[in-house]
């Protein structure tokens, strides 16, 4: 009786992005990691109007995240954005008209070295779940049962200090692994 | 060069490669007696749309061609996922009628239902969102440029935390159907997008809301999309005559089961925890 999933469509823009969503460090803290990419389709094209979501271990590796991503201000409902004590897990971005998006959070510890990733996309029908490893663990479930073309799309690569890049390709040559949780 | 159909939206290719409603519904058609067909021969009923559906234009190259690969990982980050609380939320977020200074234009409606899980625990104190285009069919949105009337009165966004068992409920005004482009003549049923979490990250969910008796289902891709008739059906609403209020609303009930990992709702051994 599971409900089934429908397309985000082309209006959450107005909806599901928060201010500070892709902020999940708190603001000046020393060990901020900056993780960025771009969303493509299947024609190598940007996608614009893609929302990622993540979630990981905090570095400490406690997995229960606490409440406040969305923090709201209950004079004037604004989103105030996290209050930089608690580390949520949580992170929500949109992509940019250019299909860019930017992450700063907290390296996740090395027992679940990885941010988990839900895609969601205008034209895509049910979300999609990925991985960003930042670097290659030893001994990995996930990466030792995949060939090395394939295993390549699930590793961030350094783009100078303390920043990593890690492209989504929906489709095409270079396709993202994406998971099935079963 | 002649149009049989009404004009189309300003700015829309009207070149041969716009596909027409007829070309559409065969393309429909085609993929829901294959999609049975198979379910005849023995395979299980397809509760998700199919990434892959032709029909929704805007999929083609948007979906992996590779198929997924099985994470069984029983010590997933994915099988835990984000919390919200108070903070996150205020009262208004609930009734999409009370966040301006006027009342919306149209049909007042309440919505509510639960969230569950696959094996129909409630999922508790956790974040529903919701939006939606107004009574006119347009979305507070600039890319939104159906010529319909904007309602300074709605924005057509609301969020609301769940109850101990699982209860959700907005006060909103029915959003109208809208025309967009995937084909000549596109117009989508009435709905209501809504965005749910579990308690894992891997039963997250976004999805679409749609009312009874819409004529408009036979002839859209996205509801389509979805190739089983029972699991279409589970998008669609009930009327709820209990819950409408006299001279106030029209109430429509909806329950969501979410999909999700197996590991989320076995109860596992305490040492594997
Ligand atoms: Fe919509």
């Amino acid at each position: 009786m599971i409900t089934p999933s429908q397309t985000a469509g082309p209006f959450f823009g107005y909806a599901l992005p928060f201010a500070g969503g892709g902020e999940m460090a708190p603001a000046g803290h020393p060990d901020t990691l900056t993780v960025h990419g771009y969303v493509h389709d299947g024609a190598g094209q940007p996608v614009p109007d893609a929302l990622l979501e993540f979630w990981q271990a905090a570095p400490d590796g406690s997995r229960t995240g606490v409440p406040g991503s969305l923090r709201r201000d209950p004079v004037t409902s604004a989103v105030i954005g996290r209050d930089g004590v608690g580390f949520t897990g949580f992170g929500r971005v949109p992509t940019d008209a250019d299909g860019h998006w930017v992450l700063r959070t907290l390296p996740p510890p090395a027992t679940a070295p990885y941010l988990a990733v839900c895609v969601f996309a205008r034209g895509l029908q049910h979300h999609l779940f990925t991985r960003i490893y930042l670097g290659e663990p030893v001994g990995d479930p996930l990466l030792g049962g995949l060939p090395p073309h394939r295993r390549a799309t699930l590793l961030a690569a350094g783009d100078g200090v303390g920043r990593y890049r890690f492209d989504v390709h929906l489709q095409g040559d270079e396709e993202t692994v994406f998971l099935e949780l079963s | 060069m002649t149009r049989t159909g009404p004009m189309p939206a300003e700015g829309m290719a009207t070149d041969m490669s716009t596909p027409v409603q007829s070309e559409i519904d065969a393309e429909i058609g085609a993929l829901h007696e294959a999609a049975a067909k198979a379910v005849a021969a023995g395979a299980p009923a397809e509760v998700h749309p199919r990434r892959d559906f032709a029909p929704y234009r805007s999929s083609v190259l948007r979906h992996p061609k590779n198929p997924l690969v099985a994470l069984g990982d029983p010590d997933a980050v994915e099988l835990s996922g984000p919390v919200f609380g108070v903070t996150d939320i205020t009262e208004l977020d609930s009734d999409l009628t009370r966040q301006h200074p006027g009342e919306p234009l149209g049909e007042r409606i309440t919505v509510t239902g639960r969230v569950l899980d696959r094996a129909g625990r409630p999922v508790r104190g956790q974040l529903v969102e919701i939006w939606q285009a107004n009574a006119s069919g347009r979305y507070a949105h600039q890319r939104d440029q159906h010529p319909a009337p904007l309602d300074p009165n709605f924005t057509g966004v609301g969020r609301c935390l769940t109850g101990d068992d699982g209860a959700y409920q907005f006060t909103t005004v029915k959003p109208g159907a809208y025309p967009w482009r995937n084909h000549l003549n596109a117009w989508r049923p009435a709905h209501i997008h809504f965005s749910l979490f579990g308690t894992a990250f891997g039963q997250r969910l976004i999805t679409q809301m749609y009312f009874p008796g819409d004529p408009l289902f036979p002839y859209d891709p996205i509801f389509n999309s979805v190739t089983d008739e029972r699991a279409r059906q589970r998008l669609i609403a009930a009327y709820g005559h209990d819950l409408s209020r006299p001279e106030w609303s029209l109430g429509y009930r909806w329950d969501i089961v979410l999909d999700g990992p197996a590991a989320t709702w076995t109860e596992a051994p305490e040492e594997d925890l």
